[in-house]
This record gives structure tokens, sequence and C-alpha cells, in this order.
């Protein structure tokens, strides 16, 4: 790490206040890193599924620490327990800290109540990203949606995250929609929460 | 002053093989067999400049000037060139290829479905440089 050097030796790790973070890193060095991912995953799969299914994985696990090291640092160690709450939370706190930026929009879905959508135009992983027309819908925001799913199972709400592209009208890019189902005892509890 | 500067755009790798191929002008349009063939013409050619350059450290023809056109090359440092047919006298064609590279290293090296050498079918790649080469004409129309 640069400058560790320099840093002040704290006898007790706890006593060492938590990083303020918010450095930005490279887009290319992240853009050729994810890239490695995907093309690693993809030498080990034989089907799309299950490479969506790896990068989701990949996603899950950086969820389930973010979710960590945010609640610590910009909630004073609370979580949300309340599903608007927590999607909220993730539609601007972990947004801006990953990607710099608050997501473009968060919707509930219109036909079914346990539906909500967390939508970007330009999705940051997918910026460089041209997906052949042999592979179909393939997503590469699998990964994203992997995170958004760490967070959520983390903080006590499972649901079934996938991404997917929607097209724009007079657009020629699709973008990204992030669809969150969440599981029924989730909303069961929301209900009796009032 | 319908026509644009740029008549058709050559990437090829570094072993001569034309990896991306794009008609601008109506005039001049090579069918396929012809591009591919122009496209090892000009890797072996500017090989052999370089071998024959008086000038020691010579990297190759960066400029071929016709009657009816010239010929803009760019080479990148791993040997991949970029090379534009052009009308007569066109400026500003040298900034026009590193752009062109620049969108390369862009949305082609970092896509991961892309195979290194291979020939480029990259959506993305293609609306940007169709983005760049607009801007390109809008400015000389301006000029």
């Amino acid at each position: 790490m640069i400058g560790v050097g320099k840093a002040k030796q704290y006898a007790n790790v706890l006593d060492k206040p938590l990083s303020r973070g918010r450095q930005e890193v490279s887009l290319s060095a992240f853009a050729f890193l994810f890239s490695e991912l995907v093309q690693y995953n993809q030498t080990q799969v034989d089907n799309i599924a299950e490479l969506e299914r790896r990068l989701e994985d990949a996603g899950y696990a950086v969820g389930a620490r973010v979710l960590e090291l945010l609640c610590h640092r910009e909630k004073g160690n609370r979580r949300e327990n309340r599903l608007l709450d927590i999607l909220l939370f993730i539609h601007s706190t972990v947004w801006k800290v990953l990607f710099g930026k608050v997501a473009d929009s968060l919707e509930r879905g219109t036909e079914h109540e346990d539906e909500y959508m967390i939508s970007e135009k330009e999705l940051l992983v997918n910026r460089f990203i041209s997906v052949p027309k042999d592979m179909g819908a393939f997503n590469c925001g699998a990964f994203v949606a992997g995170i958004v799913r760490g967070v959520l199972e983390n903080a006590g709400f499972p649901a079934v995250v996938t991404a997917h592209f929607v097209p724009i009208e007079g657009q020629q890019r699709p973008r990204t929609t992030i669809l969150i189902k969440f599981a029924e005892e989730v909303l069961q509890r929301e209900a009796r929460f009032g | 002053m319908a026509s644009a500067a740029i008549y058709s755009l050559f990437i090829i790798n570094k072993s001569g093989g034309l990896i991306y191929y794009k008609d601008y002008g109506s005039a001049g349009r090579t069918d396929t067999n012809d591009s591919l063939r122009l496209a090892s013409l000009w890797h072996s050619m500017h090989a052999i400049s370089q071998q024959l350059s008086p000038t020691p450290g010579c990297a190759g023809i960066d400029l071929l000037q016709a009657d009816n056109f010239d010929l803009h090359c760019f080479q990148s440092l791993t040997g991949t060139k970029f090379f534009a047919v052009c009308e007569t006298g066109a400026q500003n064609i040298e900034v026009l290829l590193k752009v062109i590279y620049e969108l390369y290293t862009d949305f082609v090296l970092k896509n991961p479905f892309y195979e290194m050498e291979m020939p480029i079918r990259c959506e993305l790649f293609d609306l940007n440089l169709a983005q760049v080469i607009q801007k390109d004409r809008v400015a000389l129309l301006g000029r």
C-alpha cells in the first residue's frame, strides 16, 4: 500500500481510525481487472447461466464487505432494518462509494409488490464492454447484482437479484436494470413493522 | 463539400492481418478481398521502408501522398497499425488516428469478449468511432 511506511504505528489495530476512503482508483485499472475477472470465469464455465452465477458470487463477497465497512464508516455502526431505508442506502451510499455517483433511479415494480429496480443508464462495469450477439441477454452487471445481493442478504433482507438490459426509446444503448425480488419473509416482517 | 476528408479506415494487427475496415467515402469503395490485400500489402511496405530508410531508427511510413489521395499511418508501440485513406491535403488526420487508437484501447482492449489480434466486433467501438468521425466531419464543414 502506498505511504504505508509513513503511517503512525498503533499498538492495537482497533485504535487505528478507519480510513476515510473515498480515494478514487483508476478507471482503466479497474476496467482491465474486471475484464480479466470475466475472462477467467469464462474459461471455467460451459454455459452463460453459470458465468452469470460466478460473476454474481464474486460480487456477493464485495457486497458483504461493503455493507460492513459502510455501516461502520457512514452510519456510526447502525444498520438499516426497514426495506425502503436499506434500498435507499444501496441506491445512494453504496453506489456513491463504489461508482462515485448516486444510482440513476430506484423504482418499485409495477406488477409485483416484492420487486424493486435500480436502474443505471451506463453502469460503470459495462462502460467498455460490448456483449457479442451470440451471448444473448448476458449482462456483466451480474457482478453488480451480486454486490446488491451481498449487501441485502447480510443486512437480513434475503432477495434474488438479477441484472437486465432494458432498451430505452431514442437511445442506441440499453440501460441496465438491477431487479430485486425480496423473499416472502422480508415482506411479512415489513408488514408487521407497519 | 459533401464528402468527408476521410475515405476509409483500416486497422491491422502486428502480423499484418486486417482486423477492422470501414468505408466512409462513396468514391473508391473496395471489396473485402481488396481491402485484405491492401492491408497486408501496406504491412509489408511499412516493414520494408523501415529497413530501406537511410536514417537510423526509422519507424516506417507515416504518410504516403498520391495524386488522388493521402494515406496516413499511425503505428502503436505494440505494432498495431491504424491507417486512413483521405482526401489530398486533409488536415489533422494524425490527431484523428490517435483518437481512434484511444477508442481502440478503451472499447476493444478492455472488452473481455475481444480476443487479441482477431477481427474487431465491438458494438461500443463502432458507436464511438462513428461519433468521432461525425464530429470530425462537422468540424470540417464548419471551417
